[in-house]
């Protein structure tokens, strides 16, 4: 062995290193390289991008995946402020194909006019998948502090998924559930910037597949937390595929019935003081959010049909 | 998409206009329509702007309208200023009898949206042309009772004055 193979395995006590050429180095290196790429496509948030007339011609095509497929149903649009920027908090589900935003997005846009600037949070690898670069004219931009700034900052109404990945793959038996795994910072960033937060309650995603684990070890184990953010691998039984690990190529929803209702807005600085608890705050928005997921996921009396 | 409904009223046409150009009735008589709110500063007439939303399928449809024709007991037309593109209007015409004549119409569509936006039309035909025949059913029940009130108002009147 030469000197510098041994100076190599002393800097990394022994372990195997990337260069060593075996197994673990060669799929560590794949990953490695999907995540640079991943990373380099993550468009820059720019809210321009925003397109209302792209929205507004592709309304027709939304309203039939949502009335024809999806029977959406979306309740109380009223309770959000008519005017100004809002923080729209959801709960979400669906696995990567997330048919309740479909389904908002749509009753959003029709009910305040493509002219109102709406934007939503998305998970990184969102943005990034090849084909789905038009979800940026709809007001889609990368999940991060700095782009949820700069859409309230412009007046913008804003929607984000505090559970995301997490939430979104939960297990089908918990389909009922609001889980924002204790993710708080929606709170700070309301209170930053003085802003309502309207919550919205959806029912049926969950049920577009059969969500079996959210393979948090797997996730952990392949380090993709580390390099893609990815919390989860999540493990469902979805058509196409059968057994579909992780969901990155998507799946085929089930035509799952989706009823939304948005509660009326919470004004923090007028309801809990003028320097609110988090923990406060987020336990009543818990309970709201819960009790309403309740009442929506009472009134169905089949699964997938609603 | 054009879409008509139609119907016979036993009324005036002054009844019937009274209903159709105040905004404050649309909630009552019309069907599937949420939202019918004065935007301008004139109520009524010429240049008068309402939002309007009528729910069809799994959203609410509508968007801000403006009256671009106003005469009265006669013809009251609208155009879309933002929202889907529409032209709706109501056409009332004096019948024999003291009868009117009430044509109910609706244009829409969106422009630029091809395929997607013909099929999502034809689609959507049946539920709006539900809500129009819905509307101008309740139109005629509400004109022909208020009709038939005042009637009995002024036969009370009259009896009272004997």
């Amino acid at each position: 062995m030469s000197d510098t193979r041994i100076a190599d395995r002393a800097q990394t006590n022994g372990h195997a290193t990337q260069d060593q050429g075996d197994g673990r180095g060669l799929v560590a290196r794949l990953v490695s390289g999907l995540a640079e790429q991943v990373q380099s496509r993550i468009p820059v948030a720019d809210l321009d991008e925003r397109d209302p007339d792209y929205i507004r011609e592709n309304l027709p095509r939304q309203w039939l995946l949502s009335s024809l497929y999806f029977r959406g149903e979306v309740r109380g649009l009223g309770n959000i402020p008519e005017k100004g920027p809002v923080l729209l908090v959801g709960n979400h589900s669906g696995g990567n194909l997330t048919p309740d935003t479909i389904v908002f997005t749509l009753a959003f846009c029709a009910y305040f006019g493509v002219e109102r600037a709406f934007y939503q949070l998305a998970h990184n690898l969102v943005l990034s998948m090849p084909g789905l670069s038009f979800l940026r004219k709809f007001g889609t931009v990368a999940a991060s502090h700095d782009n949820a700034r700069k859409a309230l900052e412009s007046g913008a109404a804003l929607l984000v998924y505090p559970g995301g990945d997490y939430e979104v793959h939960r297990p089908v038996w918990e389909r009922h559930r609001v889980d924002f795994g204790g993710r708080k910072g929606f709170i700070r960033l309301a209170l930053d910037h003085d802003v309502p937060i309207v919550p919205v309650v959806s029912v049926g995603g969950q049920e577009t597949s059969l969500f079996l684990s959210r393979g948090e070890t797997l996730s952990k184990a392949l380090g993709l937390d580390r390099m893609f953010r990815l919390k989860v691998l999540p493990i469902s039984i979805a058509l196409p595929w059968g057994l579909n690990v992780g969901d990155m190529l998507g799946h085929l929803p089930l035509p799952a019935k989706i009823t939304i209702e948005a509660l009326p807005p919470i004004y923090l600085r007028d309801e809990f003081g003028l320097e609110p608890d988090h923990g406060e705050v987020y336990d009543h928005l818990m309970r709201a959010m819960q009790e309403t997921l309740d009442a929506l996921a009472a009134e169905r009396r089949f699964p997938v049909l609603g | 998409m054009r879409v008509v409904a139609t119907i016979d009223v036993s009324a005036p046409p002054e009844a019937v206009w009274e209903y159709v150009s105040d905004p404050e009735r649309y909630l009552h008589f019309m069907s599937g329509v949420t939202r019918w709110e004065v935007v301008s500063d004139e109520p009524r007439g010429l240049g008068a702007r309402y939002r309007m939303l009528m729910r069809v399928g799994s959203a609410e449809v509508g968007g801000l309208i403006e009256v671009i024709e106003y005469a009265e007991a006669g013809d009251l037309a609208w155009t879309s200023v933002t929202g889907l593109d529409q032209r709706g209007r109501w056409r009332l015409r004096r019948r024999p009898g003291g009868r009117t004549r009430v044509e109910f119409r609706l244009s829409y569509g969106v422009a630029g949206a091809g395929f997607f936006g013909w099929l999502s039309e034809q689609i959507g035909a049946p539920t709006v042309r539900g809500h129009l025949q819905r509307s101008v059913r309740q139109l005629k029940r509400q004109v022909e009772q208020e009709q038939s009130r005042r009637r009995a108002a002024t036969r009370r009147r009259a009896r009272a004055g004997a």
